[in-house]
């Protein structure tokens, strides 16, 4: 009789069980002309910018899956806590995750101190997990807040990099998305204004990449209040159709008509009752 | 190296001579140890490759070979058995994740030994040992309270917390075979 014995007690965590199969498998399917399912990544546009009293978030709202566009309206704006917000772009599934890791330990560790966390907190725990994994974790954020220092803006690398700058870009589109961002960018800017630059910005990446695309989303935080707009602007609207092809009653000629009444008799009836306790 | 089973090493520190720290991985193994070199005049001088040399020891390379159930080869989740599937590991991140904890306890007790002394980081030890005790049978999974307590990871969430639960385990060891081992019977 076969017995299983454990030598180490089951640990929590990543599994590598399946590494070597799927490596084989992968190349299995090489080999006949397949691949494999692709990941679904949010190819984004997302941007922020430090103005006067805070700091904008935005993002595009596509999300795509290989060549498909998977999410035509997906939210990548995510809550980190409630003065500080992080756009994500790379693998929706890590940004998603990271995140929402991310917020709870910050929570955790906002309740131990009593006092609101700070966006330098944040930034510093999204990059430990991040660097940790050496990368293969896709996940390349925005992240900004207010907190009693003033306003702060992070960009954050896969590999666990980080910059703390007053405009940035990731994702796909973050080229078109800096053009626009360099041309206008002032420091002080008012709340309006750089809203709009923001818009500009994410327009940019929608109309040149095709990584993004659908709607505008953003995110207002200054000192004490929290702006989540979504949608603040619909570039793409999908098109409506102008003509219509139904046609009028009475259009085709009708020849002969000849009504058959269908007679059915009640066989049985029985009643179930469904149990919704 | 030394090759003491106590905590401390049994020589007397003097400002010329070298002192020697012990930290063990596990119980019987040879204990790898960090050398440090102090001058009384010019403050502390520390041999930087003692550390690196523990870091290296963790990485257990026996650990990989493939363990099936029932202690066979175990074909459909590693694969077929070859030098290099027994020698490299499937993922680069698996070593690295497999002792990042024993890794981060290492770092923190060598910085604590450096800036604190010898008894800071061997009272914690002898109290993460007393708390690592606390436990139910072999077979079955423990909370570890007090050792989170002790390190921290009540008030933090990570990916141990959320994928491969242990409580929710499929597989479960037989209870007696679990009990033996432990006892050292089997």
């Amino acid at each position: 009789m076969a017995t299983l014995v454990m030598s180490q007690a089951p640990v929590g965590g990543f599994s590598f069980e399946n590494c070597k199969r799927n490596a084989v498998l992968e190349g299995e399917a090489n080999k006949v002309g397949c691949s494999m399912p692709a990941a679904r990544k949010t190819g984004t546009t997302i941007c922020g910018v430090v103005f006067k009293d805070g700091v904008v978030l935005g993002a595009d709202t596509r999300a795509t899956e290989g060549m498909i566009v998977a999410d035509k309206n997906c939210s990548k704006i995510h809550y980190i806590s409630p003065n500080i917000y992080c756009c994500g772009a790379g693998t929706a599934a890590d940004t998603e995750m990271t995140t929402q890791i991310i917020s709870s330990n910050l929570e955790l560790h906002a309740l131990s101190t009593g006092r609101l966390p700070r966006v330098a907190t944040a930034n510093r725990m999204l990059k430990q997990m991040l660097f940790r994994y050496q990368g293969y974790i896709g996940a390349a954020l925005v992240l900004g807040g207010v907190d009693c220092n003033g306003p702060h803006l992070y960009s954050i690398y896969p590999h666990g990099s980080t910059d703390k700058l007053p405009y940035v870009t990731m994702g796909s589109g973050s080229l078109a998305a800096m053009a626009v961002f360099e041309d206008r960018y002032k420091p002080d800017m008012e709340e309006d204004e750089a809203k709009q630059l923001v818009r500009d910005a994410i327009a940019a990446g929608i109309f040149n990449d095709l990584g993004s695309g659908s709607n505008i989303d953003l995110s207002v935080i200054t000192k004490g209040k929290v702006d989540y707009i979504r949608p603040h602007d619909e570039a793409n609207k999908k098109g409506v159709r102008t003509g219509d092809y139904k046609y009028k009653r009475g259009t085709t000629g009708v020849l002969t008509k000849l009504v058959t009444p269908l007679n059915l008799e009640l066989v049985e009836e029985t009643v179930h009752t469904m149990d919704t306790s | 190296m030394n090759n003491t089973t106590g905590l401390f090493c049994k020589s007397k520190l003097t400002p010329v001579c070298t002192g020697c720290v012990v930290m063990k991985t596990r119980p019987n193994r040879i204990c790898n140890t960090v050398y440090r070199t102090e001058s009384g005049r010019n403050g502390i001088t520390m041999n930087t490759r003692g550390l690196r040399s523990q870091l290296k020891d963790s990485v257990p390379v026996a650990g990989l070979c493939p363990q099936g159930a029932y202690g066979v080869q175990d074909s459909l989740r590693s694969g077929f058995t070859s030098v290099k599937n027994e020698l490299l590991p499937s993922h680069p991140l698996e070593l690295s994740e497999k002792n990042f904890q024993p890794n981060q306890d290492k770092m923190n007790f060598s910085t604590l030994r450096n800036i604190q002394g010898l008894h800071a980081p061997l009272k914690l030890q002898m109290e993460y040992r007393a708390a690592r005790q606390i436990q139910r049978l072999p077979f079955l999974q423990s909370s570890n309270l007090a050792l989170d307590t002790l390190r921290g990871n009540d008030e933090s969430i990570g990916f141990e917390d959320i994928l491969n639960d242990p409580t929710q385990s499929e597989m479960m060891g037989e209870p007696h075979m679990m009990v033996e081992y432990k006892l050292g019977l089997l």
